[in-house]
């Protein structure tokens, strides 16, 4: 360490005065603690983790584009109603009773899954993939939209619309009590 | 008996390489800090399994959360530049002159949620007398003239005319906020042709298949 030799300085019999050297040592103590306040008070008040997002493609509804007829048989409709309760029908309303599910593991994710499976065997390929409309109601939460659009990316339907609901969907909720 | 004597050794310790140390990740914490945009309406934000990032600038963000048990709808765009293009806008749109301070004020501001009408009082506030305006939000609904829309067509060409790109929109939303006007807010991107947009989701633990 740069240091100089601070001994002697005192007066010797008879000798040359010499000046005093002071010490070039500094206490750095007190930088050093406020060194590391600052530092924690800058780690605590950035934002390190970045914002994530989950992306969401409506379809253009304001050209009319040519729309392939699809089979009913591979659709699957999925009403969204309150409590955090949904309801399923695949094919065109009214015909198939729709059932009754919750979100999550055992709930959507299952029936989607399975659904799909239904569809892929007994369609002939290339058009054998499942298309899923989400129709959520007016009692349904923001959450329950991005849960149910989460099953599908998690099962991999390529295939999703949000649509409007019609007022007999509504009715059906109601009647099970989920609106 | 000769007595052992214990060498003094000085309790002074080199602080220099600490100091040195504490200063550069003083230095790159500096440098690296974003400060924390306090989001007013406090949105629980919902989870998903499968998330991108989202883009740190050239975003505008539409927050909707609750304030005092009513939905209420923010608005934030990201560079100074760009609001303070979109309130010039904006003003010329609804015949509100606002002045050169009111729109550096403004280019200040990160989110905001009080309707065109009352920006101007809002705007004289000192950012500490804010706190207890009333919040109203922004006004938004499905006809052509509704304030929430103007306010992002009118960014939109604020970007596009600044730094030549589309800016991407972000809908930020509490997880028990209603159906219905988180679908008025896709309503009204998609009547501005704007069908991509992000969904700002926390992650949630991998599922097991």
């Amino acid at each position: 360490m740069a240091e100089l030799d601070t001994s002697g300085g005192g007066k010797h019999k008879g000798g040359k005065i010499r000046s005093k050297k002071a010490s070039t040592r500094v206490d750095l103590t007190a930088m050093v603690d406020l060194a590391f306040l600052l530092i924690t008070f800058f780690m605590l008040t950035t934002t390190l983790s970045k914002k994530k997002a989950m992306d969401l493609t409506m379809p253009d509804n304001s050209v009319k584009t040519s729309q392939l007829p699809v089979a009913a048989t591979r659709s699957m409709t999925v009403l969204l109603g309150s409590h955090n309760k949904l309801e399923w029908y695949m094919g065109e309303a009214g015909k198939s009773a729709p059932t009754v599910d919750n979100y999550g593991k055992d709930g959507l994710r299952k029936a989607l899954i399975e659904n799909e499976k239904k569809v892929e065997a007994t369609h002939a390929a290339p058009d054998n993939f499942m298309i899923v409309l989400i129709k959520p109601s007016d009692k349904s939460t923001y959450e329950n939209l991005v849960n149910a659009l989460d099953e599908l990316n998690i099962t991999n339907v390529q295939s999703k619309a949000i649509v409007k609901i019609t007022p007999m969907e509504v009715a059906d909720l109601q009647k099970n009590g989920i609106y | 008996m000769p007595r052992v004597k214990v060498a003094r050794k000085s309790t002074f310790i080199d602080m220099t390489a600490m100091c040195d140390v504490a200063f550069l990740l003083l230095t790159f914490f500096i440098l690296t800090a974003k400060p924390k945009v306090d989001d007013p309406t406090k949105a629980e934000i919902p989870f998903s399994s499968k998330t991108t990032p989202v883009p740190e600038d050239n975003l505008a963000t539409i927050t909707v959360g609750d304030i005092k048990g009513k939905s209420t709808i923010f608005y934030s765009v990201t560079g100074s530049d760009v609001r303070a293009e979109t309130l010039k806008a904006m003003g010329a749109k609804y015949n509100i002159p606002f002045t050169p301070e009111e729109i550096q004020r403004f280019s200040l501001l990160e989110v905001f949620g009080v309707p065109i009408t009352q920006l101007k009082q809002y705007l004289d506030l000192r950012p500490d007398e804010r706190k207890g305006f009333p919040l109203a939000g922004i006004q938004a609904d499905t006809t052509a003239s509704n304030e929430l829309g103007n306010w992002i067509y009118l960014s939109r060409q604020a970007e596009r005319g600044l730094h030549d790109k589309d800016l991407d929109i972000a809908i930020k939303g509490d997880r028990h906020e209603q159906y219905p006007i988180i679908n008025e807010i896709i309503g009204i991107l998609g009547k501005q042709k704007k069908f991509k947009f992000d969904l700002i989701t926390d992650l949630r633990a991998a599922p097991k298949k």
